[in-house]
């Protein structure tokens, strides 16, 4: 067995014990890297620092004094700022841009002893569903349809990172989730992926899309790889006001598949017409697994969830149309200047140029939303429907400790498949957007395949900050699913 | 009720006022960044990555800033925000680098108060009230400078996310003169609390004036806003010529256009800034970034045990002690001038002597040496020692200004130069007598003139009496001893 089919627990647990070195493990998933151009997931490769972590892993082995994630190297979301080397966030705007500074999430991660293979490509400025509207080209699934070799999306934003551990050539990577971000492409790949509370990871030094939502979070193979990654990424960061200053849990010691006296609900408003019958057999499925473990299923409500897609892109489109306005050819970045042109003349052509098409429709829709006279009718309407989606969820947490839905409507789609249609690619996060807008922990685990051999995904909501309950329900699953084979190299 | 009104060609016109003032909060660190806030530091010097809106910066709010917007509302009366929150105002310029400003449009910190101004400085009665709609906190923007380049404009971002607390009155002003002692009053008020440091060369302080006219009585008409006015004296201006324009316009059958306008301080006119049509659409909404504002109890018992004395108070306590009207407000209106004034009473200097030295000899005194105030030889306990000698009729109060002006030169104490320069004046009543009694021998006509009821010799006698003793005799006991002889 090649060390880049390990997970990180066994990759952890293999170097500590002696059986290869971290140069060993950085050097192989370094050539595989190498090895994977075609499906597009490294913005940027840096096996030096892959290889520095590992010689600094290597050293701390033999004096005793290896930290959480010594040896492991991970693949790094291009939303991260890393000190050094280029922060695009999928986008033209930021090119060529060199950020000073390190984010929190990453350099928590280093300072836990993970290495970085590379940046990962996503959708530009993290807005999309399916990787295709990043300035670098679309990120390749390695997974196919049966009988077909054509090229699947591996969902969005956090293609790349779904990508890259799905095909093997890291072992996790960071991803980021405003709206479904991580859950959706670790969905379509056959890998987990968790948001954690908001709050808990720490947004400074994460390129912005809408700060209300927007969650760093792990996607590796399994739940254990997942809760060995978040420990290392959360925290309190006195340098973002909205982190949350409380203890990490220590998530994998904490781990167990036994959910007796544990009550997992079923939101009834969740059974939407048009969802195929293979999402809604593998839901059924999934209750019955986890009933399997000791869980109890109940049937809730969550009235107001049915408004929280149309919610979702009123605010985080109103945030973007802010965040964004930063990105105007002043200080850093693309600067297009226009021939005698003033000014505005510059802030027109930076930012036609810059941003793609999907970005300029959220600006767009941002800025309708609050602009004068349709503030009230869009944006305060939908903040109001926000407490009202958060306040279901606390009803609901009142009669289980967990909720289960599928994570999206339907497997991965052909990549072109829906880029024309805007609104089929946002109904792709109809089940994760409603605990993005209330805040909550929701991972999503592997079920099993569908008729055409791609991966489907369970969806599992949490109470604020009990990632544990998730984790758990996660591992129940995982145990019970029939296992995922991942697919063999192509590329 | 200000008398001051604009005479139209159809009548009385008054004016109404409101006044906004930026006033930069003194704080070591920006309003949401650790950058520091030095006037006049190098271009780009005081800039962190927050400030420049690098990629995944995020804003903290600074407790001291959100401290002296708490202290200045409790300064004024006014209703605390407990619950305060930030909002994004949105706008592209290029001074702007988040492309937002973070102020409070829907939740300021502070609500409701008030600032009770004298608008003659002599007359109790003068006293006007004018309310204060809200105090809130926002970020200043960097500054562009054009002239660097033939063809670019370089930003400053050293004044980008600064502190300044927005202080919007209610249109309760009725003239320049009440505009006038509001701004002086409330940065007499600033800087008592220690806010803002009040410096408007500097641009520490800036008012946006808000003018419309009415005929008295009437429903407010259509305002004007100049904005970014730098002095008290410019502010009156704006008002005096706003208000003459907008009559002017009226009376001419035009309408007054709802715009915001800029001051030509070299001209002395205002000028529209950009007109209604493109106005901006700010898209003000909260701030994601950042949580609301709670002020626990303990944080507001703080802020309000750590105000100092402020100027009504003190010139109340003044008035008492018997210091005028005037004294007292000439007094209390800077802050250094006062605390020093507090240390010379603490030193035991006679309250209305003192304020009659420090307010009509003393500067008069500093000035003639080019001497600032504020120097260190100036100390009260100087001149309470001078005070003290004239007090026990020890030196006049002529001699009293000869002693400080020795002391500026030489910096020995009172008490030596007198000594040296022999100015102590006697008291001693059998020393004076004999004089008298010399005197009154030597000029027996003139004593006889007097008696006839040539009252005016009296002073003749004083001055060859004091000649006599060399200037050094107690003006008073030579008066009584003379009295005394002369009148029997």
């Amino acid at each position: 067995m090649s060390l880049t089919d390990k997970t990180i627990a066994e990759l952890r647990d293999g170097f500590r014990a002696g059986d290869f070195s971290a140069r060993e493990i950085a050097e192989e998933f370094n050539a595989a890297v190498d090895a994977a151009d075609a499906l597009n997931a490294y913005l940027v490769k840096t096996p030096e620092l892959a290889l520095e972590a590992a010689e600094a892993a290597d050293k701390a082995r033999g004096s005793d004094s290896l930290k959480p994630l010594s040896g492991i190297p991970l693949g790094m979301k291009d939303l991260f700022a890393t000190e050094g080397v280029l922060t695009s966030a999928g986008s033209k705007m930021l090119g060529n841009f060199l950020p000073p500074y390190e984010s929190t999430v990453s350099a928590n991660l280093k300072a836990a002893g993970a290495g970085m293979l590379g940046k990962l490509n996503m959708d530009e400025f993290a807005m999309g569903s399916s990787n295709e509207t990043c300035a670098h080209g679309p990120v390749i699934s390695p997974w196919r349809r049966e009988g077909s070799n054509a090229a699947i999306t591996p969902g969005g934003s956090s293609g790349g990172s779904a990508s890259a551990v799905s095909a093997r050539i890291a072992p996790g990577a960071t991803g980021t989730d405003t709206g479904g971000s991580i859950r959706q492409p670790a969905a379509f790949t056959g890998i987990c992926g968790i948001k954690p509370t908001y709050g808990r990871c720490s947004r400074w030094g994460i390129v912005s899309f809408a700060s209300s939502l927007d969650q760093a979070g792990p996607m590796a193979r399994t739940v254990r790889d997942c809760a060995i990654m978040l420990e290392a990424m959360c925290g309190f960061d006195p340098k973002d006001s909205t982190s949350l200053d409380v203890e990490v849990p220590q998530w994998e010691a904490g781990l167990s598949s036994d959910l007796k006296g544990k009550k997992v609900g079923i939101p009834r408003e969740y059974r939407i017409d048009g969802t195929p019958g293979e999402i809604n057999a593998l839901w059924d499925q999934g209750v019955e697994w986890l009933r399997d473990a000791g869980a109890e299923p109940v049937e809730i409500s969550l009235p107001h969830s049915k408004y929280a897609l149309p919610t979702y892109y009123i605010i985080a489109p109103a945030e973007a149309s802010s965040n964004l306005a930063r990105y105007d050819g002043v200080r850093y970045g693309l600067r297009e200047v226009v021939e005698g042109g003033g000014l505005h003349d510059m802030y027109k052509a930076t930012r036609a140029e810059g941003f793609g098409d999907e970005v300029k429709r959220r600006i767009m829709i941002g800025t309708y939303v609050l602009s004068a006279g349709f503030y009230d009718a869009y944006f305060t309407k939908a903040q109001k429907v926000r407490a009202l989606i958060k306040q279901d969820f606390r009803k609901a947490f009142e009669q289980c400790d967990m909720i289960l839905t599928p994570t999206a409507p339907s497997a991965a789609f052909a990549l072109g498949e829906k880029s024309d249609d805007p609104i089929a690619m946002y109904l792709n996060d109809v089940f994760a957007v409603p605990a993005s807008l209330a805040g909550l922990p929701a991972m999503s685990v592997p079920g099993g395949v569908n008729g055409d051999g791609l991966p489907l995904g369970l969806h599992l909501i949490g109470n604020e900050l009990d990632e544990q309950t998730v984790l758990n329900a996660g591992l129940a699953i995982e145990e019970r699913a029939p296992s995922i084979e991942l697919p063999k190299k192509w590329w | 009720m200000s008398d001051y009104v604009i005479k139209g060609q159809t009548g009385d016109w008054e004016v109404v006022i409101g006044l906004e003032i930026h006033a930069q909060v003194t704080s070591n660190a920006k309003l949401f960044s650790g950058a520091a806030t030095a006037f006049g530091a190098e271009p780009n010097t005081q800039v962190s990555l927050v400030d420049a809106a690098m990629p995944g910066m995020l804003p903290v709010p600074n407790r001291e800033c959100i401290r002296q917007a708490v202290r200045t509302g409790m300064a004024i009366d006014a209703q605390i925000n407990r619950f305060s929150r930030f909002d994004r105002k949105n706008y592209f310029y290029a001074d702007l680098p988040q492309g937002y400003q973070i102020s409070q449009l829907y939740h300021p910190i502070v609500g409701e108060g008030e600032i009770t101004v004298l608008v003659d400085e002599k007359d109790e009665n003068s006293a006007k009230t004018i309310g204060v709609e809200r105090i809130h906190l926002e970020q200043d923007a960097g500054k562009l400078m054009h002239d660097q380049h033939p063809t670019m404009s370089y930003v400053d971002l050293n004044r980008c996310g600064v502190a300044l607390m927005e202080i919007v009155s209610k249109p309760d002003m009725r003239s320049p003169a009440e505009a006038g002692a509001y701004i002086r009053k409330l940065r007499s008020i600033l800087r008592y609390v220690g806010s803002c440091d009040g410096n408007m060369e500097e641009g520490s302080m800036r008012a946006d004036v808000n003018v419309s006219v009415r005929r008295p009585g009437e429903e407010f008409g259509t305002r004007t806003e100049t904005k970014n006015v730098n002095s008290v004296r410019f502010v009156q201006q704006v008002i005096e010529y706003e208000a003459k324009r907008q009559v002017a316009a009226i009376e001419a059958g035009e309408e007054v256009v709802q715009e915001t306008r800029l001051f030509n301080p070299d001209k002395g006119v205002t000028k529209p800034l950009r007109s209604k049509e493109d106005a901006h659409d700010y898209r003000y909404f909260p701030d994601p970034d950042l949580l609301p504002v709670e002020l626990e109890d303990e944080f507001l018992a703080e802020c309000r045990a750590s105000l100092p004395e402020l100027p009504d108070a003190k010139r109340k306590r003044y008035e008492d002690l018997g210091i005028s009207v005037y004294n007292a407000a000439v007094l209390t209106a800077e802050v250094e001038n006062a605390r020093w004034f507090d240390r010379l009473l603490d030193a035991g200097a006679d309250a209305v002597a003192a304020s009659n030295w420090a307010n009509s000899v003393l500067p008069g005194l500093l000035n003639a040496k080019e001497v600032a105030f504020d120097d260190p030889r100036n100390t009260p306990e100087v001149s309470a020692e001078i005070l003290a000698m004239v007090d026990k009729g020890e030196i006049s109060k002529g001699q009293a200004k000869e002693v400080f002006e020795y002391y500026l030169d030489s910096g020995d104490s009172p008490a030596k130069i007198v000594e040296d320069k022999g100015l102590k004046q006697t008291s001693d009543t059998g020393a004076i007598e004999a004089k008298v009694d010399e005197v009154l021998a030597a000029n027996a006509d003139k004593v006889q003139q007097y008696k006839d009821g040539k009252q005016a010799l009296f002073g003749f006698f004083v001055g060859q009496t004091m000649k006599a003793m060399q200037g050094k005799a107690n003006p008073q006991v030579v008066n009584q001893i003379l009295r005394a002889k002369l009148d029997e």
